[in-house]
């Protein structure tokens, strides 16, 4: 029934599209600073929370107070949730009794979540209490979100306004979190309490089965930290499984609502941008590289899938569903490839379905949309990668015809190609060396559990989603040990912050320039030609950087599974 | 000059940074009660009043009124007269979740399918192999997976009937009762729920027995 296949994914991803206008002229709205009606809904609540905080100016800052700011406020977020998990033991809500956890593990995990990766190295129905998991992940899971948003937008208002000021960081930061993430969390959250995600503080059931043994069943507050979790592209589950949990997704139309969840904002954030440019267009431009480059990844997934596994086949039962190993019978192939496209692309890192157990070009896909780290992206820093690809695309085609390339009006030059530099260098440079280290030491390759090429890509893969704090996993890696606790907690950290902090100087430096008035010779970059330029840049970069590793992990695999 | 200059910008930054350290954390600490508590608590108390049996995990009783487990949340089905759910790598122990994550490539993989199929040609000689749908020798994402295809519950009629002495016309009855469609017609895949299914067919069981 593979027409019902294309049905379901075109009609999710339509929903997309409609929404992009929506929710992008929405987020405009809320950070535009010009007066309108959310102040009325909202107002009074961000009010009391400046008070409460004590926080009376509010004035602009420019981008490196902005940077310190937001770096402040990160570090002392992982500061106190690294006090809560180490203790959580001593706390309430902890009705399973849950020990505390150790510190490589719990450095690992604050530095996870605050980033927006959602690396799990444990377990969340053995190894957080009810308290960890409200307090700890559920909260980061909005402050990490309204970060990357903050950022975002910073980075919007540098490269599309002039003088100094990006805004205030902390107005933004409790507007993102106050006027989208909440509220639209507390509907999903209902949602999807009445299509059956647990919501309760009870603890784990004991059951007398069908044929008399007692089988355990984990509970807890799953569906709050559901709907964030998506919402806020972080990915990290309540129960190990994720959401391939029945718990976590229990059905077709939960599948379907946490993929649109997970997509909304990520997806239209280029058209808040393009309304921040005053030229739709130009959002328009983003999006579609973005969307054709998302299209061909979500067939090479699903393609691969329904193709399924050479060896099953000779086996000779009846295999026309598809690679159905570490699936569910709910999603099938169709539920399973759209959300692995999805949230490799949206760097959500959420699975519902095992991607260690996909074939190997259904796991390329979802390796190499972590390696671009541009198809759409996490919450804000898809779009400033993209961005950043933009601006090497006009100084490429600038150095091709002998002009000085410009970006929205602004020359670009040497000091915003030497931060783009560090920006897109920093990505491949914390993907390949660790995963050189640990494939030269047993400490490192000690974890694979699968043999062969695809014990490379094991590797590979946990530090491309730790780079592009994406968070999904070859599960199967034994990853809870202090060598890779520690790897891929400083792996994350880089990838994160170095890259925000170099682009936000570009926009910072973009900012204080005199615009240029636009002349025959201006490179255009808001038509058909600049969206094959866009993706042409993309695709190069990425080819140059990871080519060789791709062909030594799931390619090999590939052309040896037979 | 040159030197003094760094030093005091140097200096100032320090403070700026001291200062948004303890801006951040007066920020901190209030998101932390409104995202860590009001909402989780919040989410829970609205959960719990408008729907409680799907917010208390779903599940579900027995005639009698037992409760025999959550309707999401399959469980290990070893008696042949019962129907068989997927591979559980954790045998489903709901305690936990997740699987072994073997890749396509590892032989583990081929030994485990092989092991499957010897058990299931066993127990089924009236089906041919190529019957057998592939979820049933296939290990779910989350060990937990309550649902089989149509398909893989009604090629597990033939073994039940003759066991158990119950009608093939009986027996589709009940998987047609067990069975789910696609979400509004579109979304997920039709699907039969397992412990719903051998529920019914216990109690039919029973039911004969008298």
């Amino acid at each position: 029934m593979s027409y019902m296949d294309y049905l379901e994914m075109l009609v999710v991803i339509g929903v997309i599209l409609l929404l992009v206008k929506p929710v992008g002229t929405y987020i405009y709205h809320v950070f535009s600073n010009v007066p309108n009606r959310s102040d009325r809904i909202f107002g009074g609540m961000e009010n009391l929370i400046f008070k409460l905080a004590g926080y009376r100016q509010r004035e602009g800052m420019d981008w490196k107070k902005y940077m310190v700011s937001l770096l402040a406020s990160n570090t002392v977020l992982m500061t106190i949730c690294f006090i809560l998990l180490s203790l959580q033991q001593w706390l309430p809500w902890n009705p399973d009794r849950i020990g505390g956890m150790e510190p490589s593990l719990a450095f690992n995990t604050v530095i996870s979540f605050m980033t927006n990766t959602n690396l799990q190295h444990y377990s969340g129905e053995t190894g957080l209490s009810y308290l960890s998991q409200m307090m700890v992940i559920t909260m980061m899971m909005f402050t990490s979100a309204a970060t990357g948003l903050c950022i975002a937008i910073a980075f919007i208002r540098g490269i599309t306004g002039t003088g100094k000021l990006l805004g205030n960081f902390f107005v933004d930061f409790v507007k993102a979190i106050v006027r989208i993430l909440l509220p639209a969390a507390l509907i999903v959250t209902l949602l999807l309490v009445a299509l059956q995600v647990p919501q309760t503080l009870e603890p784990a059931a004991a059951i007398h089965t069908l044929e008399g043994s007692v089988q355990r069943i984990a509970l807890g507050p799953v569906a709050s930290l559901e709907s964030i979790k998506h919402l806020g592209t972080n990915g990290g589950g309540f129960f190990g499984a994720n959401s391939s949990h029945p718990f976590e997704n229990p059905s077709g139309l939960t599948n379907a609502i946490e993929i649109w969840s997970m997509w909304v904002i990520s997806a239209s954030l280029p058209y808040t941008f393009g309304l921040f440019a005053r030229n739709k267009k130009q959002g328009w431009v983003i999006f579609t590289a973005m969307f054709i480059l998302f299209v061909a990844f979500l067939s090479l997934v699903y393609f691969s899938e329904q193709a399924g596994n050479p060896l099953i086949h000779t086996l000779g039962v009846d295999a026309s569903q598809g690679n159905m190993e570490g699936k569910e019978v709910r999603f099938g192939v169709a539920g399973s490839a759209l959300f692995t496209a999805v949230t490799t692309a949206a760097t959500t890192g959420s699975v519902n379905n095992m991607h260690d157990t996909l074939t190997p070009l259904g796991g390329l896909a979802a390796l190499v949309q972590m390696m671009l780290n541009v198809v759409f992206g996490g919450k804000g820093v898809g779009l400033m990668n993209m961005m950043m690809y933009a601006i090497l695309g006009v100084f490429i085609c600038g150095l091709m015809v002998g002009r000085t390339p410009e970006f929205l009006g602004k020359k670009i030059e040497a000091k915003e190609m030497k931060l783009i530099a560090i920006a897109i260098l920093i990505h491949p440079f914390i993907v390949l060396v660790p995963t050189a280290i640990s494939a030269m030491t047993g400490l490192g390759y000690g974890a694979v559990t699968n043999p062969g090429y695809h014990g490379l890509t094991q590797m590979l893969y946990e530090y491309a989603s730790s780079a592009a704090n994406n968070g999904s996993g070859f599960e199967g890696l034994a990853d809870n040990t202090p060598y890779w606790n520690i790897m891929t907690g400083f792996v994350m950290l880089l990838g994160r912050y170095v890259s925000m902090i170099a682009l936000l100087g570009v926009a910072g430096s973009l900012m204080g320039k005199e615009p240029v008035a636009e002349s025959i010779g201006t490179l255009r970059t808001d038509n058909k030609l600049f969206t094959g330029i866009l993706i042409g840049t993309v695709l190069l970069i990425g080819a140059l950087t990871f080519l060789p590793v791709i062909a030594a992990g799931p390619v090999a695999e590939f052309l040896t599974l037979k | 000059m040159d030197v003094k200059y760094t030093h005091q910008s140097l200096s100032s930054y320090t403070g700026a940074a001291l200062s948004a350290l303890w801006v951040g954390l007066r920020f901190s600490l209030i998101l932390i009660v409104l995202c860590g508590m009001i909402y989780p608590l919040v989410s829970t108390g609205l959960a719990q009043l408008l729907f409680p049996w799907q917010a208390g995990g779903s599940l579900i009783k027995n005639s009698s009124g037992t409760v025999v487990g959550s309707e999401l949340i399959g469980q290990s089905f070893q008696d042949p007269k019962l129907f068989q759910g997927r591979v559980s790598s954790i045998e489903y122990d709901g305690a936990g979740s997740g699987s072994m994550n073997y890749a396509p490539s590892n032989p583990q993989l081929m030994l485990r399918m092989q092991a499957s199929l010897e058990k299931w040609e066993m127990n089924n000689p009236e089906v041919a192999l190529n019957q057998l749908p592939i979820d049933l020798i296939s290990n779910s994402g989350s060990g937990l997976d309550p649902h089989i295809t149509p398909q893989a519950a009604e090629v597990q009629i033939p073994r039940i009937s003759s066991l158990t002495g119950i009608s093939v016309q009986k027996l589709n009855s009940l998987i047609d009762d067990a069975t789910t469609g696609r979400d509004l017609g579109l979304f997920g895949e039709p699907r039969v729920n397992v412990l719903k299914l051998n529920l019914a067919l216990q109690e039919l069981i029973a039911v004969t027995k008298q």
